[in-house]
């Protein structure tokens, strides 16, 4: 199936098929980065500007690094919310960018809504690195690549995510994302951290971690982000890890084939023990290679192309 | 000077006047409001004819931000006027967050003084509970009484201290003015910026729960019954609110509340782009609140429709959702709104809506001379189509702001003059 959108907003509005194809074409391009010499001329000749206006480190140099082996030129833009203050604001900064015809931007915004917001204002593409609580679609993609190379078709898998829901974009995108795929999504949280009437998202909500575990074909430990809470949404770290996060002990009588995955940075001993974040259970770091080929396949399909077979792109 | 206006379908929900009438204004007065057709002694020196037409008391808006003196680039109390008279509203309740805020005499006579230059609408201030609209000390209430404002409010921000509100509502008492309330529980609204719900969760923005403001309400009942105050709820949103307020009302405790068009007409789901001309406080709510809000205009919990108009400028509103400045202007669309949104496509009787807009509001804030036609009354007239099918434009709008959520929308009911004291202040092209 063709790709014809401009932007990667978010996958509540993208259908299965769509998804699909996203995933499709990630597999050929996961194959590039094995190669000696990684980089293929898809993105020749485009400009892609990286626009932070939060702090990333991982998913910054996710994108950098998918944008470079595609040849595309990349500038990074990194606002920081002081000089936000001082005046200048988004539309007239991505503006400025525009008048240099530029093709794609990828924003990471603390405002939910404000990749739709510029989508709306601009030619270029946009694509969503993550906004507010609102959605982070290609950490979900890349979430489901990974669950679909361990797993298979994901149509009736059972998957829990873990954690601070009411705050996670990364829970919103793979919420959408698992559902159109057919997958059962189950949210583990404390009540507070479960926003209001998530149900009517068609997901299942727990507040036993155990429980939910204990039928789960992966689970997806989101970090807990206390930065994030304006008042007190539970007692402490420390009660919170003991109900809620996952270490061995809890983790010992489940089947080998049950999948620990986590969106990273880690809170070591908070939401994931060490051991069980280094396990055997763990595909944490097949997440963050499998992230390369989903931004490398979505930073391809926005920016007009078409070919799932980028060996035909040549080196 | 004498006027006289006929042929026209007169409704009057002070007099229950409902049917083809005359209206004969002499000096600024109303002299004779009747049905059937003039008699002939009549020599007025100016005709209106009506035909086809719903003459009806000058409407009254209980709540408008006019943002003078202070905030002149988003509405002055001149570009206010003319959006109120392009609206049908002869009168016009200002809201005290203006900066300096209307918590002194001298303000009070300077909006007086320039509502009188601009001789538009009727311009009425509300000046603030607490000084400086600080919420710690009362401000001169009965200095500010004196100079003629019609209620006190800290709108913008509710009354958290009880123990003031309380004092607020035994001491307004003695001049007989209402308190009116903005009520939210600020640590419950927590930065929020849209109702709390199933839109919230699934937009990822931080939700206002509903029950914010139901505490507010609650609380103020139990003051105004312990008092013997009059306590307004201004811009009534919830479900339990409006239950409140309308078992307050059987138990004899007097209370009032108003309700905004867009809170009546539209629900959380309009906020599903992020559209910044959705984003108000209180925020537009759920369904099942927007339904118990129909159900108190029908059942009269709900004594009058206010717009709460707050303009801004494109600057204030065209930015990211949670940096833009809450507020929706809605003095030029307000009749149309209510007339096609309650009477035609809902089953809202005609006397009822025309009372909400006229003697409910008056009677609020104590205007026994206003929102009739009865003889007597101040000349303060509305001249409206309810037939005319037509497309909101915010862009005609004589307001300076645009941040209309109503831009668009195809409704029947058309102001085509209003007049103030007698003289025509607006004429539809
Ligand atoms: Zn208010």
């Amino acid at each position: 199936m063709a790709w014809t959108k401009k932007d990667l907003l978010d996958l509540e509005y993208l259908t299965a098929e769509e998804i699909t194809t996203i995933l499709d074409t990630a597999r050929s391009f996961y194959e590039v980065s094995t190669r000696t010499i990684k980089k293929v001329p898809a993105l020749r000749g485009k400009t892609v500007v990286n626009l932070f206006y939060e702090a990333s480190t991982r998913t910054r140099a996710s994108f950098e690094i998918a944008e470079k082996r595609l040849s595309a030129d990349v500038l990074n833009v990194n606002v920081s919310v002081s000089s936000v203050t001082k005046g200048e604001t988004l539309l007239d900064t991505v503006k400025n960018l525009c008048a240099y015809k530029i093709d794609v931007i990828v924003i990471r915004h603390s405002v939910s809504g404000s990749p739709l917001y510029l989508a709306r204002n601009i030619e270029a593409s946009v694509i969503n690195a993550g906004d507010g609580a609102h959605e982070h679609p290609t950490q979900a993609l890349l979430d489901i690549y990974t669950l679909r190379e361990r797993l298979g078709e994901l149509k009736g898998r059972q998957i829990a995510i873990v954690g601070d829901i009411a705050h996670s974009r990364v829970a919103r995108s793979n919420i959408w994302g698992l559902t159109k795929l057919g997958a059962k999504v189950t949210v583990v949280a404390p009540p507070t951290l479960v926003p209001r009437d998530i149900e009517r998202m068609g997901v299942a909500v727990s507040h036993r971690l155990d429980e939910a575990i204990a039928r789960a074909d992966a689970v997806n430990m989101l970090r807990i982000q206390r930065e994030r809470e304006k008042q007190t949404l539970f007692p402490s770290l420390r009660e919170y890890s003991k109900l809620f996060g996952l270490d061995e002990e809890k983790i010992k009588d489940l089947p080998e084939g049950m999948l620990v995955m986590h969106p990273g940075p880690i809170n070591r001993g908070v939401e994931i023990s060490g051991a069980v974040a280094d396990g055997p259970h763990s595909v944490i770091l097949e997440q963050v290679t499998n992230g390369l080929a989903v931004r490398m396949a979505v930073l391809f399909l926005v920016a007009g192309g078409t070919s799932l077979h980028p060996e035909s792109l040549g080196t | 000077m004498t006027l006289l206006i006929k042929n026209g379908h007169l409704v009057d929900a002070a007099q229950k006047l409902d049917g083809a009438g005359y209206v004969f204004i002499k000096d600024g007065s109303i002299a004779a409001s009747a049905p059937g057709t003039p008699p002939a002694s009549l020599h007025p020196d100016d005709v209106i004819d009506a035909r086809g037409m719903l003459v009806t008391p000058g409407f009254i808006d209980l709540h408008v931000h006019l943002r003078e003196p202070g905030q002149e680039s988003k509405e002055t109390i001149e570009s206010g006027c003319r959006a109120a008279v392009a609206g049908g509203f002869a009168s016009i309740v200002c809201m005290p967050n203006t900066v300096p805020t209307i918590d002194h005499a001298s303000i009070v006579k300077f909006v007086h003084l320039e509502a009188q230059r601009v001789g538009l609408a009727n311009v009425f201030p509300a000046g603030t509970v607490s000084r400086d609209r600080e919420g710690k000390e009362l401000a001169d209430i009965g200095e500010l009484a004196t100079a003629g404002v019609v209620a006190l409010t800290d709108d913008g921000a509710p009354v958290m201290d009880a123990g003031l509100m309380l004092r607020a509502l035994e001491y307004a008492r003695m001049f007989g003015i209402a308190v009116m309330d903005h009520c939210e529980d600020p640590q419950l609204t927590n930065f929020g910026v849209m109702n709390e719900g199933f839109y919230s969760t699934k937009l990822g923005l931080r939700g206002i729960p509903s029950v914010c403001e139901d505490v507010m309400v609650a609380r103020d009942i139990l003051l105004a019954e312990y008092t013997g105050g009059r306590i307004h709820i201004q811009h009534i949103s919830t479900a339990h609110a409006v239950r409140m307020v309308r078992e307050a009302k059987q138990r004899g405790v007097h209370v009032t509340c108003e309700v905004t068009p867009h809170h009546f007409s539209l629900t959380d789901a309009a906020l599903s782009d992020y559209d910044t001309n959705f984003k108000m406080r209180p925020p537009l709510r759920a369904e099942e609140d927007r339904a118990a809000l129909l159900r108190g205009i029908a059942d009269g919990t709900i004594d009058a429709i206010a717009t709460d108009h707050a303009p801004h400028t494109d600057t204030d509103k065209n930015v990211e959702f949670d940096y833009a400045a809450d507020g929706v202007i809605g003095l030029e669309s307000a009749l149309p709104v209510a007339y096609t949104k309650l009477v035609k496509e809902g089953a809202l009787p005609l006397m009822r809506l025309v009372e909400l807009l006229t003697c409910g509001p008056a009677a609020i804030i104590g205007k026994d001379k206003k929102g009739t036609l009865r003889p007597g009354a101040d000349a303060d007239v509305t001249i409206w189509n309810p037939n005319a099918s037509y497309t909101i434009d915010a862009g005609a709008f004589r307001s300076k702001a645009r941040n209309c959520p109503f831009h668009g929308w195809a409704v029947n009911g058309k102001v085509i003059r209003t007049i103030v004291a007698g003289e025509t202040k607006y004429e539809a092209v």
